[in-house]
């Protein structure tokens, strides 16, 4: 690969190190005892990775240009490789970016939320996650992507579990996750083992090939028909989300921010991989696939999570269900099966990851200084918090798709591309989901401005530290800029798409 | 239909054994109960990776010395495919850690809760939502 | 202590044998079935039959928790350092063919005794931290129950 800005001989390692750095990071943390030095070493890991994303992600700015690392110098299509195009490219820089930003907000959020002892063990855990995550994005073999699934999905557990002394039901939630994301990997496994079967290759590029060649075969199909609803678990696709709400509602403030903003995106992922690349999105089954069973749930998703939402006094739990209403509008885009449609799918995911990091943010600036969580304990946030209300409502506008934010510009073109589907009923689900979310953001905006502060709370206010006002700020100023300045984002989008889409005609 | 089970007998038996414990984790309420269940399903999934490393007649990967040294590989040789076999060690070692992550919940669960039923869990924490006036 | 001499005597014969078995199951790993991973449960095992026999108190004497925790955090980084040596030299990502810097046979040896080395530290001491974790916790919830 071209080296961009970093040294030559950093640049050709690039999608190793990027993967490697905060696995190994994480071995050293968890040796030590000092919370503040193993948050030190999660931040070099995640900075690193962030460096490495950018550097890959201009490498990769040329059409059809695409990374391959032989680990070990073992050649694909029989060693494992790493195989990254402008598609993974955007996931790892989203990754990277809403990672560090995620780590800055974690140093006082942490110090809070978990005891002393623990924290080395819990940076520690979360770097595996996110290597683990980061693997996922960059590898091009299928049981190499299961092992990397299994590998974040465990720290995850483990990260939202630590949210129990705050409140035990984060245990629950936890458990309840780990059964189900096992029987989801397990499913992923499934599928990936009938596809060895037939094809006896484990590369996915090769996969592709192969599956092309050998035309009709039930095995095969069937080995789609697990991964999808495998990484639909993961993706909290909508009859498949029920781990979601509990796990984000009582994780540690930080896990949620981390977790909303990246994994179920890369499970997401996974899906537009093996449903373009894998397999081709013009086969009879795909597309009946994304017809028949990715947008009709995409869609019930929207109604039906935006509709429980309604119901939550807990405004994280609320903010969950609003996540699988969410995932529910990328997979519409996924399930056009044009590109547009995957472009404006591509797009939600980026600008959501930005909407949901502010939202999620704020709310960790309001449990830090409150340690509250229900919409009636909101009341007059406005007047002793000002400018982190400022962020969260910023965030809150841009979920519901005002005009200059960014959710804005991710309505405005999967309407587009429904129309240009000629999907009108799908521009209508959009729409009366976007209502739906007005209500529910509304309750809470109405708690933060309208209704007066308790006495009490008047004077107990309290500072927000700079390491959660300054990345709350950036990602709310990111979601004013990019709605109105949208070239940059719809331009990484559109360049996703149409990788995914040449990856799966060459193969 | 005799035949058709003797051809695919060891199908037969990872489809009984997966079916096993997605019904055990599905129908029981006790939570260490649902990890055994969850082991069996993850088992019968190495069963059937295993079951492909064995190829009639296919390229060797591993072979007898004898017939090498020869140069005489009979066509219908059983021969070893060892990537599955490698897949599902690691494999294994996922299915471990989960195993470990999730007997640990329990026990947590257990000493916080004191009970790991789930029907009975779930009220406690209906009771700890209303407590909190949610 | 516990009363049973019978096991007490026959663990104490059996149990260094459990561990030389093994260190040869981890070294021969390279030409025939084993290597760090069995190797590894092999030595964990052996951990946990003498804290079952002897108790956890004489265990934790001999194998203290704080080991198991730095042994899991050691091995990743041998394993690691060896990926790295590999990018060093020149190679990618734990291409142990440049270890060497003639015969790219003896680079691979070198590499893999020393993963597997790597492996085997990480999966023993998992092991033990893993029964540790279990066998050492308090019997709290019974009490505050019943």
């Amino acid at each position: 690969m071209e080296p961009q800005f970093l040294p030559a001989a950093i640049a050709a390692h690039a999608p190793a190190l990027l993967v490697m750095i905060p696995l190994i990071l994480s071995a050293p943390a968890a040796m030590i005892t000092s919370g503040r030095a193993a948050w030190l070493l999660a931040a070099i890991g995640v900075g690193s990775a962030l460096v490495l994303a950018v550097e890959i992600f201009l490498a990769t700015r040329a059409e059809g240009a695409v990374l391959s690392y032989a680990m070990g110098g073992w050649e694909p299509p029989l060693g494992i490789e790493f195989r990254i195009d402008a598609l993974n490219a955007a996931l790892l820089l989203l990754l990277g970016s809403t990672g560090f930003l995620a780590i800055v907000f974690a140093g006082p959020s942490v110090a809070d939320e978990i005891s002393r002892q623990k924290r080395s063990l819990f940076y520690s855990a979360f770097l595996i996650c996110f290597a683990g995550l980061s693997g996922v994005a960059s590898t091009g073999d299928a049981f190499n992507l299961f092992v990397f699934l299994e590998i974040s999905s465990i720290a995850t557990y483990a990260i939202i579990a630590m949210g129990w002394s705050r409140d035990r039901q984060a245990l629950t939630a936890s458990f309840n996750y780990l059964v189900m994301g096992t029987i989801g990997a397990t499913f992923f496994v499934i599928g990936v083992g009938f596809i060895y079967m037939s094809t006896g290759t484990l590369n996915m590029a090769d996969m592709g090939r192969a599956i092309a060649d050998l035309g009709a075969n039930r095995a095969v199909e069937v080995g789609f028909a697990f991964i999808l609803v495998g990484i639909g678990l993961k993706a909290a696709l909508f009859p498949l989300h029920q781990w979601l709400p509990n796990a984000y509602a009582y994780a540690p403030n930080f896990v949620t921010t981390f977790l909303a903003t990246t994994a179920t995106k890369i499970a997401f992922y996974v899906i537009i991989r093996f449903s373009y690349d894998v397999f081709s999105i013009n086969s009879g089954l795909v597309t009946n696939a994304m017809l028949w069973v990715i947008t009709p749930l995409a869609i019930a998703g929207m109604l039906v999570a935006s509709t429980q939402a309604l119901f939550q006094n807990n405004v994280r739990r609320l903010f969950a269900y609003s996540s699988v209403a969410q995932v529910g509008y990328m997979l519409l885009g996924l399930g056009m099966a044009t590109s547009l449609g995957l472009s404006a799918g591509m797009l939600h995911l980026i600008n959501h990851a930005m909407m949901k990091g502010a939202l999620f943010m704020a709310l960790g600036a309001f449990a830090l200084s409150y340690g509250i969580r229900r919409i009636a304990d909101f009341k007059g946030l406005g007047q002793v918090m000002p400018l982190t209300s400022a962020a969260f409502t910023i965030g809150a506008l841009s979920l519901v798709g005002v005009p200059f934010t960014v959710g804005f510009i991710s309505k405005f073109y999967l309407i587009q591309a429904a129309l240009d589907a000629g999907w009108w009923w799908a521009v209508a689900a959009i729409l009366v989901s976007s209502v739906i979310a007005v209500f529910y953001v509304y309750r809470i905006l109405v708690a933060i401005w309208v209704s007066p502060p308790d006495e009490v709370r008047k004077a107990s206010a309290k500072r927000v530290p700079l390491a959660i006002a300054i990345p709350l700020a950036i990602l709310a100023g990111a979601n004013l800029v990019f709605g109105v300045w949208a070239e940059p984002i719809v331009a990484m989008a559109r360049a996703a798409a149409d990788a995914a889409i040449l990856a799966g005609v060459a193969s | 239909m005799l035949e058709i089970l003797g051809d695919r007998f060891t199908y037969a038996v990872i489809l009984v054994l997966m079916m096993v414990g997605l019904y055990a984790v599905i129908a029981t309420g006790n939570l260490v109960k649902r990890m055994v269940g969850l082991s069996i399903f993850q088992t019968s999934v190495f069963l059937l990776y295993i079951a492909t490393a064995k190829i009639t007649g296919g390229a060797p990967a591993i072979f007898a010395y004898s017939d090498l040294a020869a140069g005489t590989i009979p066509d219908d040789a059983v021969y070893a495919n060892p990537l599955p076999h490698v897949l599902i060690l690691t494999a294994i070692v996922v299915g471990v850690a989960t195993l470990a992550m999730g007997l640990a919940l329990v026990v947590r669960i257990r000493e916080v809760y004191g009970t790991i039923e789930d029907d009975e869990l779930s009220e406690i924490d209906h009771d700890d939502e209303l407590k909190k006036g949610v | 202590m516990n009363p049973y001499v019978v096991l007490r005597v026959v663990s104490k014969l059996l149990i260094p044998l459990i561990f030389l078995f093994g260190l040869y199951v981890h070294f021969h790993g390279e030409y025939s079935p084993g290597g760090g991973f069995s190797a590894g449960v092999v030595l964990g095992v052996g951990v946990i039959l003498f804290a079952l026999i002897f108790g956890m108190e004489a265990a934790r004497k001999a194998v203290p928790p704080y080991a198991a925790r730095f042994g899991m955090a050691l091995g990743a980084l041998l394993f690691a350092s060896v990926g790295f040596a590999s990018l060093i030299m020149g190679g990618e990502f734990l291409n142990y063919t440049v270890l060497h810097p003639d015969r790219t046979y003896v680079g691979q040896h070198i590499g893999i005794i020393a993963v597997e080395l790597g492996v085997l530290t990480s999966v023993t001491s998992v092991i033990i931290a893993i029964f540790y974790a279990f066998a050492g916790r308090e019997r709290s919830g019974d009490t505050a129950e019943d």
